[in-house]
């Protein structure tokens, strides 16, 4: 039986070597000296579905990412390693989209590729460490979902298994299909560029990435299969209103610089009572409300 | 995070050398395939391009997985089970990785699943791998096989098995028994055909490295009766087929992740390749000369990771206050292995280019007959390739064991403990100046060439390049170095005694190689000012050791080789 699979990607500043200039005066990520990468949860999420493909022969892995044109680039990472197709969703009224509005416009996204059984994304971006995107554009389709997924074991018959990283162990659950799989960094990283798809697939490009006399585009004419779709808000009939920095209710207020003193942690367990609890004390305490 | 390809500006440098633009248009034929395969280049930028992103993939992987997995498969290793070898986990894994990444059959043609890459990128890979793990550059480069079955096997047996070295089977060559190893001629296992024509193994192999493979080839003796290497031929084993067990796995030295076999044979069902009768004296000979091209990028991809070991260290262990680099002592020693590594490094891929050059004409005259002045170069570059082979798997293989052994100095005492990457590196380049031929066997290849005149021809044509001034100096002693050498020649070939000769011949291809190094880093250095210090410091040291030789010639009677024959 095969699938057809939704790989959510993000191209992200890379956090992980951060040096001193890596932010501006104003706080903000100085986007300039960080390289951009795949997110790397994205990856094993990625690495999921190309496992799937093996295991399903016939099965169509599409990449979806939403930013500026040169998220291509994502995209193009995605066809080296085993993707079949990709789509830049770019506008500029998706700029400023916090996590409501990012997960507004993926889904709208979604709704217009139209067919599909799975959407796989990773667990969350390491800019923004939220990890409400994935959950969000399930909501957003009323469709389940299974977080923190380190391993897709099956996917037949409608109904997927997967292997769950939770912080008291493993679980292993089974749900209907369609549904949103978040991947855990914890999960298979993903299998390298292939020397043959990325040879096929290097002149693929987006075309606000082509300037007026770029070589790529007689290719691209000749070979379809090389042109990166990318849809603009129209394209996926967005509500404007909640795209963007007007759909956005986030505010960022001001960012500060915080070096931790002390470690604290506190387990609390998973029941309605002692989660209200927890609220009621951190709504004493102002951190929230 | 680490990229074993774009964190080494030398292997560009090699891979963008003038020569390429001349192999890669003949090797894809103008570029016939760009339109029947698409992954095929459209033009020779955009095939470069591709040999430089395909390497940053080989990079990747050797700096992410391989060079990571290094350690615990030394320490773990493959073991055997039911007649069959399991391999150490890491090594699992790096095959997985280098399949997934369609890293296999790089250099066979397109319509047989391969990549169609040349020989120089497809060893700058090899070279890459060996510095992230050398004994994995075995079974990864035991690919090499294919070219032969590609060479000579039939359209049928090509068709049903390269498709699958190209999707990662693996491969093995089955020539070594306990009584032939140096000399193939004395093989014994035993090719019989049956009634209905086909072909069946019996006997004992030992010493094959990754004796379990998919798909083998055998070199077995098929004329019932004979002695020499006239009787034998070569066979293609299919692992699916059945009839070969593995008896047993040696312990080895180094290189401790690739499987050293011992084989029994008992009926197993094989194909013959070719012709009967050829097997040694024409198969195993191309094939021979492939794997010691491997060998040599094997040595260099260790030199590579014993000079970087040696760096770091001696950059951060401080004595008497200051780190050790500072000391001149420690600093020459740290020059002189960058020095022997560059020099191994232009040496290995000159002898790349030159197998380029004649085996594509050599494939291309399958197809159409070549026109005089192709045929004029195929047998110039074939001529060529014949001497600098067993020079780059001699001379290599013996610096990368120099290299590692000063590693081990530089670290001191740490060096001796099992707790540094160098003494793995020097367990591992032990066997380089073994294997495919011993440096004593390399030179017998090699002597050919000093006698007919090839190196020194050779020299005479780098005599001519035009060089910047500030090399003037160093090229009036390269001039100096090919003198003393030809003096040295004659006067040894002067004498006419076959064992005097043989007993001089180490010391000959040595001043040969030192001199064609000193020549090869000079016409780097006309295209890389990065070169220039190894150039300096090279022609130094080789001006050194062929005026050590040169003497020593000049100085010994002939009646004096009594005190050393046995």
């Amino acid at each position: 039986m095969s699938l057809n699979i939704i790989v959510l990607a993000k191209q992200v500043p890379d956090t992980r070597n951060v040096g001193k200039d890596a932010m501006k005066e104003d706080g903000t990520i100085n986007r300039a000296v960080l390289p951009a990468i795949f997110n790397p949860e994205d990856l094993n999420a990625l690495e999921q579905a190309l496992k799937l493909k093996e295991m399903y022969p016939g099965t169509k892995v599409t990449l979806l990412t939403m930013g500026p044109g040169r998220a291509a680039e994502i995209v193009r990472e995605g066809l080296y390693r085993g993707a079949d197709d990709g789509i830049v969703l770019s506008d500029r009224a998706f700029a400023g989209s916090d996590t409501l509005a990012t997960s507004y416009a993926l889904s709208a996204a979604v709704r217009k590729i139209g067919d599909f059984d799975l959407i796989i994304g990773g667990r969350q971006a390491i800019d923004g460490d939220t990890a409400q995107v994935g959950p969000q554009v399930a909501e957003k389709l009323g469709l389940p979902q299974v977080t923190y997924a380190e391993d897709i074991i099956s996917a037949e018959d409608g109904k997927i298994t997967v292997k769950r990283r939770i912080e008291s162990g493993v679980e292993t659950v089974k749900a209907p299909m369609p549904l949103v799989v978040t991947v855990n960094g914890s999960a298979a990283p993903c299998r390298p560029r292939n020397a043959k798809a990325l040879q096929k697939f290097k002149y693929a490009a987006a075309a606000s990435e082509l300037g007026a006399d770029d070589p790529r585009k007689e290719m691209i004419a000749k070979r379809p299969y090389l042109a990166i779709g990318e849809w603009s808000a129209m394209d996926v009939e967005a509500d404007l209103s909640q795209c963007g920095l007007a759909g956005s209710p986030t505010k960022v207020k001001t960012i500060e610089n915080v070096v931790f003193t002390a470690k604290e942690a506190r387990n609390i367990g998973n029941n309605d009572a002692e989660l209200e609890e927890l609220i009621k004390e951190l709504i004493a305490n102002h951190t929230i409300g | 995070m680490a990229n074993f390809y774009t964190d080494n500006p030398a292997l560009k440098l090699h891979l963008t050398h003038p020569m390429m633009e001349k192999i890669v248009e003949l090797k894809e034929r103008n570029f016939a395939d760009a339109d029947k395969f698409d992954y095929a280049p459209q033009n020779f930028a955009d095939a470069m391009d591709s040999y430089d992103k395909v390497l940053e993939i080989v990079g990747e992987i050797c700096g992410d997985i391989i060079a990571e997995n290094a350690e615990d498969v030394d320490h773990n290793g493959p073991r055997v089970e039911n007649g069959r070898v399991v391999y150490a986990e890491g090594t699992k894994k790096n095959l997985d990785a280098c399949r997934k990444a369609g890293l296999m059959g790089m250099a066979m043609p397109r319509r047989l699943g391969g990549l169609n890459f040349p020989i120089t990128p497809y060893i700058m890979a090899a070279d890459i791998v060996s510095r992230a793990d050398a004994g994995f550059e075995n079974l990864w480069g035991l690919q090499d096989c294919a070219e032969t079955v590609y060479e000579f096997a039939s359209e049928e047996q090509k068709q049903k098995y390269i498709p699958r070295v190209c999707a990662g089977e693996t491969m093995s060559m089955d020539l070594t028994e306990p009584d032939a190893g140096s000399d193939l001629q004395s093989v014994m296992l035993k090719a019989s055909q049956k009634e209905d024509g086909s072909w069946v193994l019996n006997g004992v192999k030992r010493f094959i490295t990754n004796g379990d493979s998919d798909i083998h080839l055998v070199l077995a003796r098929s004329e019932e009766g004979s002695k020499d290497g006239r009787g034998l031929s070569m066979f293609i084993y299919d692992k699916r087929n059945g009839g070969v067990t593995v008896r047993r796995i040696e312990n080895k030295m180094g290189i401790k992740g690739s499987p050293t076999c011992e084989l029994v044979y008992k009926d197993a069902p094989c194909e013959l390749v070719g012709s009967t009768r050829l097997g040694l004296i024409k198969y195993v000979m191309a094939l021979m000369n492939g794997a010691r091209l491997g060998i040599a990028a094997q040595s260099v991809g260790l030199s590579e990771a014993a000079y970087r070991e040696a760096l770091a260290y001696a950059k951060d262990r401080m004595q008497f206050g200051k780190a050790i680099i500072e000391f001149p002592a420690v600093a020459e020693i740290l020059s002189v292995m960058k020095a022997k590594l560059d020099a191994s490094r232009t040496l290995l891929y000159a002898c790349s280019r030159f197998v380029d050059m004649y085996k594509i004409y050599d494939d291309i005259a399958k197809e159409r007959k070549l026109d005089p002045e192709e045929k004029a170069e195929q047998k110039y570059f074939s001529k060529l390739a014949d001497a600098f082979t067993p020079l780059a798997k001699g001379m290599t293989s013996e610096f990368c064991n120099q290299n590692t052994y000063d590693c081990i100095q530089i670290h001191g005492g740490s060096g001796f403990m099992k707790d540094y990457t160098c003494e793995r590196l020097y367990r591992d380049a032990r066997i380089t100046s073994i294997y495919e031929g011993t440096t004593q066997l390399q030179v017998v290849a090699a002597i050919r060439h000093v006698t007919t005149g090839t190196y020194l021809n050779f020299m005479k044509e780098q005599e001519a390049m035009a060089v910047n001034a500030e090399d003037e100096e160093t090229k009036s002693i390269l001039v100096m170095m090919s003198q003393q050498y030809a003096a040295a020649v004659e006067a040894v070939t002067g004498i006419k005694d076959q064992k005097y000769l043989d007993f001089m011949a180490r010391r000959l291809v040595e001043m040969a190689g030192h001199t064609v190094m000193g020549y090869l880093l000079l016409a780097d250095a006309q295209r890389d000012e990065e070169v220039r210090r190894s150039l300096r410091v090279y022609v130094k040291y080789g001006q050194a050791e062929v005026a050590k030789h040169a003497d020593f010639i000049a100085n010994f009677r002939p009646e004096q080789i009594e005190s050393y024959l046995y």
